[in-house]
């Protein structure tokens, strides 16, 4: 047995995964007088936000060498013969040509030769590198410096105090509403496309998508009046007969009550905030559209449904419904009740509540399974995660699972204890994650703790009115005087019922505090590779027809702005500006020293040259029909980018067909094809160059994002390319042969993921802080982003479909302790030019024995944090060692608890039930492409899969390690759920191995990105027809990627169920049918991973393997 | 000759002790959240070969003036400098990496390293005065 281990599993071990190193505790004191010096703020969030990068302070770096003049004489450009034209294609005036060519429309300034427009961006070669950390002297005058750490972080009394009498004023509740200074609303989120998951919201309750345009408004009047129309999240009071909040009785559906009148009554008024506040599940639960079995209730924070990810009944916040602090019928007293508040942080934890809690949940977790005698391990539905063994009405309003997860519910209380489980200690977190309903605070100051500067969450315990005690440092708080005042109720005196206290998952908008420069515009720049073989692929098309399609449909305001570079082996600019016949071709052929020819009218507003945008977007495929050029400069291209945006910062969106060969960033091919299956260690994992990180950490720091789409049938060496989108804060996506007729699904696909994309929701000029309690620490990090400081992430943009992870030691013991908390807090520019938070808090409860970390064990949260561990292990140590550390895994962590826990030895491998399912993901892990060996893996492929597992969310990484198998021959309306008017039926998940697939059957394959229908050779006739529209089993056509649309029982209930599959993601899974000659087969036969293969164990293999090593 | 030797080692050893001292100072700012990690990298990275040299420096005198034990003292640092220094990987920006400097615990261990060089030197630099002055005497 191969002695490699993660060593988290195996205790002190070696440097990489060691689980002890120390991250900088100091990150969590307050700032010590020698700190003060060295930079401005410690203001963990503000402090580190985005640095203006002023022209001044452009350090244009290695990049941008002065060239001798003698070089700009080469410099002019070949005068575009065979491109149609399209205005006049400009070339760049050398400094020594006597005067533009005629007709030339630039204005002279922007004629300039390019040293003179290079100087401008080289007087600032001093500070290599401007972060928010380095010291305010690089900081541009203009730009407010940081508020200093000593300003009073609680502002005196809110100004809401002293319109609150106003309030009290008999109103219809949507002028009350605006009429409230802090705002508390019930924001929807921009729900984006259909597509969204529905994070919070019930999937099958109609309200839903109550108001799809609405984005996060507050109803501050003339505050938000530019973006939003008429608030449509108002949650006005339903008329209050019964207990106000009961979901039981509401009045009305949701979609009526929005326009309900409110009677005008003082009583009334705190209801109508608990319609607010829980948006529109709360609003109208209507009973009857409550999908699923009755033991679903509302009530139930994370109840284990079955379907999907995204299916629970109740928002976290939900709980303050059954408050018993929020007597529903009583009107709300002043009189401060501070002691009953039940959200009590850790000091009044009941231990004897939380043992007794645990004592009921432990049988079934802990539970002995024998694995190689229980074959069918599976859940009928998705695996639930654990819940955390809590207080009830702590548990209730924990943060969701899906946003904030941890792979041991129960945190140890030692290192050694923790080392002793060999389990992973980590936390997967999919922070900017589209919620369906989200509680938007608007306040002037945002109460924190004054030496961690936690943002104030429900775990925080107020030792009386006045003061609060933090969760992650201990330290005592006073309560502002402002918030002391409670616009829910419009009382005073109940901080504790303010709606940070309430909910585990807040957005804040931010005050002038947090922003270093005002908040940028939204800014997206297309870069997009012309060259023969790109137009070959005929991508240019798709790109321009989904770009014209969705063009108003791009998140931003009046200030957005958009530009468009495209590049072979010369660098083409696209002069837009407003007032133009047509766009302008600018082209660039000195690729040694990029420069921007019209440095100002490249990147244009959206709104203002809409038309020229739209000239250019139905021109520009035809532009390089006749193209020869084969090289492809995506080096210099990027840096254009770069410079283009680097005073804004924005999104560049890269479109990429094949490898780069010109210019800086070149790169060769360095993959033997013919080694693929044999090689026994998989080279070239890391990257070839550093250029791609070298310019995607100056990218980072000037807050532009490179999104990477990489559309290719060669090679192209993503482990280099994928740099430039790793440490910026992008996405890659990979469609391997891509072409537009050789390939249709590769193009759907591409469609709707650039659908998605453009469309999705986006945070610009993001930073992101992971706190957690004194005493635990992160250590190591996974997903795209760079690290700034030891907990602070630096990410130019933020998408809602990134997930990341982090590896956490326990530096100090945690003995005293009943539960640790962690925090989230996500602050990013909106695309409406709004600064905004996201926090999200989590708590967990600290356990001092073995069987209660095991009881708590995540398996999912485990397998994909030990996924993203296996990835840093094969691009650092070896992809052997990887596996071994991974196998290792799981034999540590089976032998750990057969010896520490078990108190009766069986024969056997004996498994908790908690982690019953972990060998086989692990089994599924080394059968991935990603961690495959002996089976032929495009080296592309291989690495995007371990991109993927690396950064996204873990709902979806774990389709991909172990896909889901449905039989759909026979689905029933049996258990169905009941989605928007449609039946979905559920069958039930099968194992994945070929046992299981029988001829006379059809069967459903979810494996994320990708779903497969496999039709058995005597499939039953009556599916042929009936679902697929084929008279017989010969007749399904190789390449079918659709079920058509019949008008037949069958044909309804599949096509509800893959639609809802689909549903539940948000990037678009292509149905391949496949019969048994489809050349797919073997792709769906590899992902049944129980079975065995030339090189791989199966499942029963594997078992034994591991029970060999148990025993040892 | 042999004071001479010395003496050059000596003016070597306090440089390194200055080296080291000043990857210590840098790597716990650090560590502290007050540079970036960057800048620090960058900081680092521009010294690690004259780290190098210096130490090869010393080696190679103790080496040609045939003092045997303390070459041998020497040589496993050297090596481990050039090791360190040849095992970067290709896509990396230097010994000290920024993008992964956080992760895996990298900040501790290098910390440790360059706490164990300064012992180290400082223990040579006691060597190598006491050598001098035993070469002066003996002149």
């Amino acid at each position: 047995m191969s002695s490699t281990h993660f060593s988290s599993q195996n205790g002190a071990g070696g440097p990489p995964y060691a689980n002890g190193p120390s991250q900088n505790p100091v990150a969590l004191q307050p700032p010590g007088p020698g700190y003060m010096a060295h930079q401005t703020p410690y203001n963990p969030m503000q402090g580190k936000g985005p640095m203006p990068p002023g022209p001044g302070l452009y350090n244009s770096g290695p990049y941008q060498p002065i060239p001798p003049v003698s070089s700009n004489q080469a410099l002019p450009v070949q005068p575009m013969l065979n491109r149609p034209p399209m205005g006049h294609p400009h070339s760049m005036t050398p400094p020594q040509s006597a005067s533009p060519g005629p007709g030339s429309r630039m204005p002279p300034a922007h004629a300039t030769p390019p040293p003179v427009s290079a100087n401008n961006y080289q007087h600032a070669p001093a500070p290599a590198w401007q972060y928010g950390g380095t010291p305010p002297m690089g900081a541009p005058p203009s730009m407010g410096a940081p508020p200093p750490m000593a300003m009073p972080p609680f502002r005196p009394v809110g100004n809401h105090m002293t319109s609150s009498p106003s309030l009290a004023t008999p109103q219809a509740s949507l002028a009350e509403y605006s009429a409230a200074p802090p705002v508390f609303h019930n924001a929807t989120q921009p729900l984006g496309p259909p597509t969204t998951l529905q994070g919070y919201t019930q999937q099958g309750s109609a309200p839903l998508p109550m108001n799809p345009m609405a984005a996060p408004h507050s109803y501050q009047p003339g505050m938000r009046a530019p973006y939003g129309g008429p608030p449509p999240s108002v949650r006005p009071t339903p008329p209050t007969t019964g207990p106000p909040m009961g979901n039981a009785n509401p009045p009305l559906g949701p979609k009526t009550d929005g326009h309900m009148p409110t009677p005008g009554n003082g009583a009334q008024v705190p209801n109508s905030f608990d319609h607010l506040e829980m948006g529109p599940t709360m609003a109208g639960p209507v009973p009857p559209q409550q999908p699923g079995p009755p033991t679903r209730h509302m009530g139930l924070s994370y109840p284990s449904l079955p379907p999907g990810y995204q299916n629970t009944s109740a928002p976290p916040n939900t709980a303050t419904m059954h408050h018993p602090m929020q007597p529903s019928t009583q009107p709300y007293s002043h009189a401060p009740q501070p002691y009953q508040q039940p959200s009590a942080g850790p000091a009044q934890l009941s231990p004897s509540l939380a043992g007794l809690s645990l004592q009921s949940q432990t049988p079934e977790s802990l539970r002995v399974v024998n694995l190689l005698q229980e074959r069918n391990l599976l859940p009928p539905g998705p695996v639930t995660p654990p819940t955390p063994c809590l207080p009830q009405d702590l548990q209730k309003i924990n943060c969701h699972p899906e946003v904030f997860r941890s792979t041991l519910t129960s945190i140890p209380q030692t290192q050694s204890l923790l080392n002793k489980a060999k389990l992973p200690l980590g936390l997967l977190l999919h922070p900017f994650k589209d919620l369906s309903q989200l509680p938007v605070v608007t306040s002037s100051t945002i109460v924190r703790c004054r030496s961690c500067r936690t943002y104030i969450n429900p775990f925080v315990s107020f030792l009386d009115q006045r003061r609060w005690k933090c969760n992650l440092c201990y330290r005592v708080n006073d309560v502002p005087e402002e918030f002391m005042y409670n616009p829910v109720s419009r009382s005073y005196g109940e901080p504790h019922k303010r709606p940070e206290v309430q909910n585990a998952t807040i957005e804040f908008i931010a005050p002038s505090e947090y922003m270093l420069r005002p908040p940028q515009p939204a800014v997206y720049l297309f870069v997009l590779d012309v060259s023969h073989n790109a137009v070959e692929t005929g991508y240019l098309d798709v790109v321009c027809q989904s770009l014209l399609e969705n063009i108003n449909a791009l998140p931003g305001d009046s200030r957005t702005k958009i530009g468009f570079i495209t590049f072979d082996s010369t660098i083409h600019f696209y002069n837009l500006q407003e007032g133009l016949s047509q766009p302008q071709m600018l082209i660039v052929s000195d690729i040694d020293d990029i420069f921007l020819p019209t440095p100002d009218s490249l990147l244009v507003n959206l709104n203002e040259c809409k038309e020229l945008v739209q000239d250019l977007l139905k021109s520009l495929p035809q532009m390089f029909g006749k193209t020869m050029e084969t090289q492809c400069a995506l080096g210099p291209a990027l840096q254009a980018a770069f410079k283009l945006l680097s005073a804004t910062g924005g999104r560049v969106s890269i479109f990429q067909t094949q490898l780069p060969s010109l210019g800086v960033g070149a790169l060769k091919s360095r993959e033997d094809p013919n080694q693929r299956a044999s090689a026994k260690d998989i080279q070239h994992l890391s990257p070839a160059t550093d250029f791609y990180k070298k310019l995607a950490l100056d990218c980072s720091g000037q807050q532009v994002a490179v999104d990477l789409f990489l559309l290719s049938s060669q090679y192209c060496d993503l482990a280099s390319l994928g740099c430039i989108s790793r440490y910026s804060a992008g996405s890659v996506y990979y469609y391997p042969s891509y072409h537009q007729q050789h390939n249709p699904a590769g193009v759907e696909c591409f469609q709707k993921d650039l659908k998605r994309y453009l469309t999705r929701k986006i945070g610009f000029e993001a930073v992101m802080r992971i706190r957690c309690s004194k005493g635990l620490s992160i250590h190591t990090f996974h997903g795209n982003f760079f690290v700034r400081s030891t907990d602070l992430l630096s990410l130019p943009n933020v998408n809602p479909d990134a997930g990341f992870a982090v590896q956490m030691s326990i530096e100090e013991n945690l003995v005293d302790m009943q539960s640790v908390s962690f925090q989230a807090a996500l602050l990013y520019t909106s695309s409406k030019g709004e600064r905004r938070i996201r926090v999200h808090t989590m708590c967990l409860p600290v356990v001092n024995s073995l069987s209660d970390i095991f009881a708590g064990a995540d398996v999912q949260a485990i397998t994909g944090l030990l996924a993203s561990m296996a990835v840093d292990r094969s691009v650092t140590a070896s992809l052997s060692d990887a596996r071994d550390a991974m196998t290792n895994a799981s034999i540590d962590s089976l032998t750990s608890f057969r010896t520490s826990v078990l108190t009766i030895q069986q024969p056997g491998l004996l498994a908790p039930a908690c982690l019953r399912l972990f060998p086989l993901y692990i089994l599924a892990l080394l059968k991935q492409k990603a961690f495959r060996t002996g089976t032929s893996t495009r080296l592309d492929d291989r690495v995007f899969a371990m991109c993927q597992l690396k950064y996204q969310p873990l709902a979806y990484v774990m389709l991909m390690i172990h896909p889901a198998l449905y039989r759909v021959d026979d689905l029933t309306d049996e258990g169905s759920l009941n989605v928007s008017e449609r039946i979905v039926p559920q069958p039930r998940v099968q194992q994945l191995s070929v046992e299981k697939l029988s001829r006379d059957g059809a069967f459903l394959m979810d494996a994320g990105s990708v779903i497969y229908l496999w039709i058995g050779r005597n499939c039953n006739p009556n599916f042929l027809t009936q679902v697929l529209g084929v008279p017989d089993y010969a007749a399904v056509p190789p390449n079918m990627n659709m079920l058509p649309e019949l008008d037949t029982a069958e044909s309804q209930r599949t096509r509800a169920f893959v639609g809802w599959l689909r549903e539940q993601r948000p990037f678009f899974p292509i149905l391949h049918v496949i019969r048994d000659e489809s050349p797919l087969k073997a792709s769906f036969l590899q992902n049944m991973v129980e079975d065995r293969t030339e090189s791989a164990l199966s499942y029963y293999e594997f078992l034994l393997h591991v029970q060999q090593q148990v025993s040892k | 000759m042999e004071a001479a030797v010395f003496v050059l080692s000596l003016v070597d050893c306090c440089a390194l002790i200055f080296l080291a001292v000043y990857f210590v100072i840098t790597l716990s700012d650090l560590e502290c959240d007050y540079i970036n990690a960057r800048a620090c990298c960058s900081k680092l990275n521009r010294w690690v070969v004259p780290e190098l040299v210096g130490q090869a420096l010393s080696t190679v005198l103790m080496l040609v003036s045939l003092h045997w034990f303390v070459f041998l003292l020497n040589l496993p640092v050297a090596a481990w400098n050039m090791y360190r220094v040849w095992k970067v990987p290709m896509g990396n920006m230097g010994v000290f990496d920024p993008t992964e400097i956080h992760n895996r615990g990298q900040l501790k261990s290098h910390m440790k390293e360059s706490m164990i060089k300064l012992g180290f030197h400082l223990l040579c630099f006691f060597i190598y005065l006491y050598s001098m002055i035993l070469a002066l005497i003996n002149d």
